[in-house]
């Protein structure tokens, strides 16, 4: 927001922001319910204290912005999803090993020789803040753009949002906004994006590299095309799509000719151009997992 | 008047992260500061193609995501056995130094300098960017707010976006520098250097000449005699993007030296029941517990460890300031406060680097990619502006992650993270007095290092719950305060 928040603090009282100001967090709890007017609420819900900083604003605001991608859908944090609490725990403190002097997995509660301490329970699974609690308005992206968080505030202040349950980003996909040149030409193979050099024009879809663009929703004015680099799908499912991951298979049956001109691609191109895409999943959906049909490994 | 709440309160529980524990005379015995939340990178980055990994990676943390980027890519250049083109490694590092320049910019003027600036007795909703701006004026905090932008535009420039940049590639970087853009942040890093000099003369006359100021960051309380690391370059000169890692032993003499690829000869990581985050040592020295001096394997790395650990700043006006801070203190210089001073000398450092490399003539050219060779193991390390920050991977043949390990810079504070909370509660605390400023004070004592603990363990900080327990001789907890 840079300067913008010198302007802000004219019209608003900020109540709560632990990473700029000193406000207590009994203050919060003090608050009667519905006290905050907004409550811009980042990052997924992975444990108890989370879940319970989740509730406590949910019943101290009056509006509650799931502010970003991880609160939006997980993000790439939810890619753990993939994995459960107890693979995750045992790869990083143990190596996979065995517990030792100077190796063990962090408990939620443990004696020290002063007393006891406690920390939040690792949760199995990553949600969405709307797995988690009720969510009036989403503002998605990582991070969410300036322009998008600007336009939001403006509503806030003039009272001008939509209806509860928007997306306060256009009803656009990251293609729509993209500089780049179509020009239908066949694709021969899927490239990853560090094995060739993309024509600094064209659209990297058509160059064989895997761009996220046609499914996910704009507002970052295709920012990452612009360096030639592809979308990777922040910004989450494109409008009037509920998955990201369906929305690009989708996109690719569309940009592989199989709805308009059947035969452009054999049976074989288009298995041999699919069978190319690394970890189709981890790709699809690198900042939606949680909040995607797929939402996690199936526990046996 | 409408009020708003805004950001990552999911991470702020009242049940908090340090917890102080005082005897029954109402003196510190020990103080814990636990880190409550873990994301697990490590393990679901496992089986993700490799290529992904500074994008990904980045998502670490929103503050330094451009650290956790070319820790990345250097450990990709190394896997797929590739160096990029002269340019490239230019165009890195320029990004970088857009990217120390907003980031210590933020730490100095919103996050630690508030107890300076506004004093660490001022009243909470005194101690933050706003008081600041009520104390030093309104043109001093546009200046501020603009130089924090300049940094973060240079990066977006090069970067594509200012925050989780993704222009870094195995072999190079993805697009050329355009004559316009160079142009650009030529004018933006000039203007850095004037904000910097601004900068550390306000921290003169403000706290330098300021002696009860003086006398905290000299006092015991916040001192710890630990061994220093940072990365140099081949004339020992600080350098944040390349170069060999050196460590110096508390008496300031060099103790080992060593190449990313070797690092896990020379650190080696525990982990305790009550925290998420681990415990890094110097291999060679040993774990001793939460202690200074030359027996333990406890090092500090960040601004402080960096001048500690090398023998100078490789610009001119920098160097200046870096003779003129240890001639004051003397060399190393072990007082946890002095990270303050440090980070804005390596303010300094980054603007002139950044005006350097807008001036070279190659910062332009085309020739900015190599292409990568078969995928295999590397290490990447770059200096945070918190600190040391490896990454370490090893790949499968279709270029997939097989093991991800990482340590990243607040991590290697935490040791002493911990001892300089424990030793302020110490210092400050008596006969179970405990106001609100004595727990500021506690809280400058960690404020200073900058830790990340979204780095650490990908955990957002600014302002941490203390909880202070009171206890007696049995155990039983008699009091318990939280703020």
């Amino acid at each position: 927001m840079n300067e913008r928040i010198l302007d802000l603090v004219k019209y608003v009282d900020i109540v709560f922001w632990p990473v700029a100001m000193d406000v207590k967090y009994k203050d919060v709890e003090a608050m009667p319910d519905g006290h905050i007017d907004v409550t811009f609420f980042n990052g997924s819900i992975r444990n108890s204290e989370q879940e319970h900083m989740a509730k406590l604003l949910r019943s101290k605001s009056q509006l509650l912005v799931a502010f970003g991608s991880c609160a939006n859908d997980g993000s790439v944090p939810g890619l753990a999803n993939f994995s459960d609490a107890e693979s995750i725990l045992n790869y990083v403190y143990l190596h996979d090993g065995q517990p030792s002097e100077g190796t063990v997995i962090p408990q939620p509660e443990s004696q020290v020789k002063e007393g006891t301490l406690h920390i939040p329970i690792f949760y199995d699974t990553v949600k969405t803040l709307a797995q988690t609690v009720e969510v009036d308005y989403f503002l998605p992206g990582c991070p969410p753009p300036v322009a998008l968080i600007n336009k939001a505030l403006d509503a806030i202040l003039k009272g001008e949002l939509p209806p509860k349950g928007s997306v306060l980003a256009p009803l656009r996909a990251v293609c729509d906004e993209c500089p780049r040149k179509r020009e239908n030409k066949k694709i021969t193979g899927i490239h990853r994006v560090h094995e060739i050099v993309p024509d600094p024009e064209r659209c990297l879809m058509e160059q064989g590299i895997i761009c996220m663009g046609m499914a996910t929703r704009s507002g970052c004015g295709a920012q990452c095309l612009k360096v030639d680099m592809p979308c990777t799908g922040c910004g989450g499912a494109a409008p009037n799509q509920s998955d990201i991951g369906t929305g690009m298979i989708t996109a690719l049956a569309s940009i592989l000719n199989l709805d308009k001109a059947p035969g452009t691609y054999t049976d074989e191109d288009v298995v041999q151009l699919i069978s190319q895409i690394k970890d189709p999943a981890g790709i699809f959906y690198m900042y939606s997992l949680p909040a995607s049909i797929l939402k996690r490994k199936v526990k046996p | 008047m409408k009020e708003i709440s805004i950001d990552p309160i999911t991470r702020l529980e009242g049940h908090g992260s340090v917890s102080i524990f005082l005897n029954d005379q109402g003196e510190v015995e020990n103080a814990y500061l636990k880190i409550p939340e873990l994301r697990g990178f490590e393990a679901f980055c496992l089986g993700r193609p490799a290529e992904l990994m500074p994008i990904l990676t980045t998502r670490i943390c929103g503050v330094c995501p451009v650290a956790h980027h070319y820790a990345s890519v250097k450990a990709l250049d190394a896997a797929f056995d590739v160096a990029p083109p002269s340019a490239a490694k230019k165009l890195r590092e320029l990004q970088y130094m857009g990217y120390i320049s907003y980031d210590h910019t933020l730490h100095f003027y919103y996050l630690g300098g508030p107890d300076f600036i506004a004093g660490p007795d001022a009243p909470p909703e005194k101690r933050n960017i706003l008081g600041v701006i009520e104390k030093a004026g309104l043109d001093v905090a546009k200046e501020v707010i603009k130089h924090r932008a300049y940094g973060q535009k240079i990066t977006e420039i090069i970067g594509g976006k200012a925050t989780h940049p993704v222009s870094g590639l195995p072999g190079g970087i993805s697009k050329p520098l355009s004559e316009e853009s160079r142009a650009a942040i030529l004018e933006m890093s000039k203007s850095l250097v004037n904000f910097a000099q601004f900068s550390l003369k306000l921290f003169n006359d403000l706290v330098l000449e300021n002696p009860q100021y003086l006398d905290m960051i000299k006092s015991e309380a916040y001192t710890q005699r630990t061994y220093y690391m940072g990365m140099v370059d081949a004339h020992n000169k600080v350098n944040f993007y390349d170069g060999e890692v050196r460590v110096v032993d508390p008496s300031g003499k060099e103790f080992l030296r060593f190449r990313a690829e070797d690092y896990a000869q020379h650190i080696e990581e525990r982990s305790e029941e009550w925290t998420y985050s681990k415990f890094p040592f110097l291999r060679k020295v040993g774990w001793k517990g939460f202690h200074d001096g030359a027996d333990n394997g406890v090092y500090r790395v960040g601004p402080l460890g960096r001048l500690n650990a090398a023998d100078g700043m490789a610009t001119p006006l920098a160097q200046a300031e870096y003779e003129r801070m240890f001639k004051m203190l003397g060399k190393p210089a072990h007082g946890t406060l002095v990270f303050h001073w440090a980070r804005l000398i390596e303010l300094l450092y980054a603007a002139e680097r950044a005006v350097e490399l807008a001036n070279d003539p190659e910062i332009t050219s085309t020739d900015v990619r190599n292409m990568p060779g078969k995928p295999g193991a590397g290490v990447g390390i770059v200096e945070a502006a918190r600190g040391t920050l490896i990454h370490d991977y090893q790949l499968d043949q279709n270029a997939l992650m097989k093991k991800v390990n990482m340590i990243v810079a607040t991590t290697n504070n935490y040791p002493s993270i911990c001892m300089s909370i424990r030793d302020a509660a110490k210092g400050l605390i008596h006969g179970g007095k405990v106001d609100e400023a004595i727990l500021n004070k506690v809280e400058m004592a960690f404020r200073a290092y900058d830790p990340c603990f979204g780095c650490a363990t990908h955990f957002a900080v600014g302002q941490m719950p203390l909880e202070v327990m009171v206890y007696d001789e049995g155990k039983r907890l008699l009091n318990r305060l939280t703020r």
